[in-house]
């Protein structure tokens, strides 16, 4: 695997981890309050859903000439990384709550244990499929976006389509043996670092496909990466001068990325 | 009908656009100027990560001065 490829399936790995665990809470809080068999089949449909939509999307964009491709998913890429950096920037620095799987898990618990039971079709519990259903197709429209992207770009689908399938292999089986939400997993570290890998390879595609060139070419992407998170970090170092208390225990600042493992 | 479609934009929008169109807006006029800067002798790969340094901030000091 090239330095480019190790990046490509680092980034789709995480991403997808992340997006994985966020599917696995609902779906966990859908199975345990009503019952695994309307929760699975929502998984099932969802994962059909997507399957298609890849199907359909994956060919489409190896049409595309890779001029025009780098320069559509750059943008892309970069607006959305932009998105999860800014986010990630203001959870660590205590701008923004921390993203709890453990609250998210209570809170729909709650709403799920609530809601009445209704048959439809093959379905005999709407309120499990649906709940499943949205909680994997919306997360996982976000690993199909990322997975697509990265791999038609990069010219290696199956490397992306691998590292996608490693990463919601790992967190359903784990998930699957300890029956709650992974809670432990530092997630809003990981987006973090996703966010930091989204915005580097915007950077270098969309420059790519505005027919810039890169000096190092390829290797490039080496020293953008680690630059961005440097820079991403000075500015939550900056912003923690400025936030608000937290009900918390004060974390100190070298810690702020490890903050919902403590 | 309607009230689908609207919700099926704003899902999208959403997903890529997220909490700060200024961001996009930013992005695409950088992505612009690589390219206008890119027919000429000048280097234009540095235009972008400027973009990042300059946008990030700015979106990080409105969102903070909204709270």
């Amino acid at each position: 695997m090239t330095g480019t490829g190790g990046a490509l399936f680092a980034a789709v790995f995480l991403a997808c981890a992340v997006e994985a665990v966020e599917a696995l809470t609902i779906v966990l809080a859908a199975g345990t309050a009503r019952g695994w068999r309307s929760a699975g089949q929502g998984v099932v449909s969802a994962l059909i859903v997507l399957a298609a939509i890849v199907a359909v999307l994956g060919p489409a964009l190896t049409a595309i000439p890779l001029g025009a491709l780098r320069l559509i998913v750059g943008a892309l890429l970069l607006v959305f990384g932009l998105q999860w950096l800014r986010k990630a920037v203001l959870r660590a620095s205590g701008h923004k709550d921390l993203h709890d799987e453990d609250a998210i898990f209570d809170r729909e618990l709650a709403a799920a244990r609530e809601a009445q039971a209704e048959r439809r079709w093959v379905v005999t519990d709407w309120y499990a499929y649906t709940l499943s259903f949205k909680g994997v197709l919306l997360e996982g429209l976000e690993v199909a976006f990322i997975a697509i992207t990265f791999g038609g770009n990069q010219h290696d689908v199956p490397l992306a389509a691998v590292a996608a399938l490693a990463a919601i292999a790992v967190v359903t089986l784990v998930g699957l043996a300890i029956k709650a939400p992974l809670s432990r997993v530092p997630e809003n570290t990981l987006k973090f670092v996703v966010g930091v890998m989204l915005t580097s390879f915007g950077m270098f595609w969309g420059a790519q496909g505005a027919d810039a060139h890169w000096p190092g070419d390829d290797a490039a992407l080496l020293v953008i990466a680690p630059v961005v998170a440097l820079f991403a970090l000075g500015l939550v170092a900056v912003l923690r001068q400025s936030a608000p208390p937290r009900e918390t225990a004060v974390v100190p600042a070298s810690a702020a990325l490890r903050m919902e493992e403590s | 009908m309607i009230a689908r479609l609207k919700a099926f934009g704003a899902f999208w929008y959403d997903f890529i656009v997220g909490d700060d169109w200024r961001v996009a807006v930013f992005v695409v006029a950088a992505l612009a100027v690589t390219f206008a800067v890119s027919k000429s002798s000048v280097p234009a790969w540095w235009i972008l990560p400027a973009a990042v340094v300059l946008v990030l901030p700015w979106s990080l000091w409105r969102a903070r001065r909204k709270r």
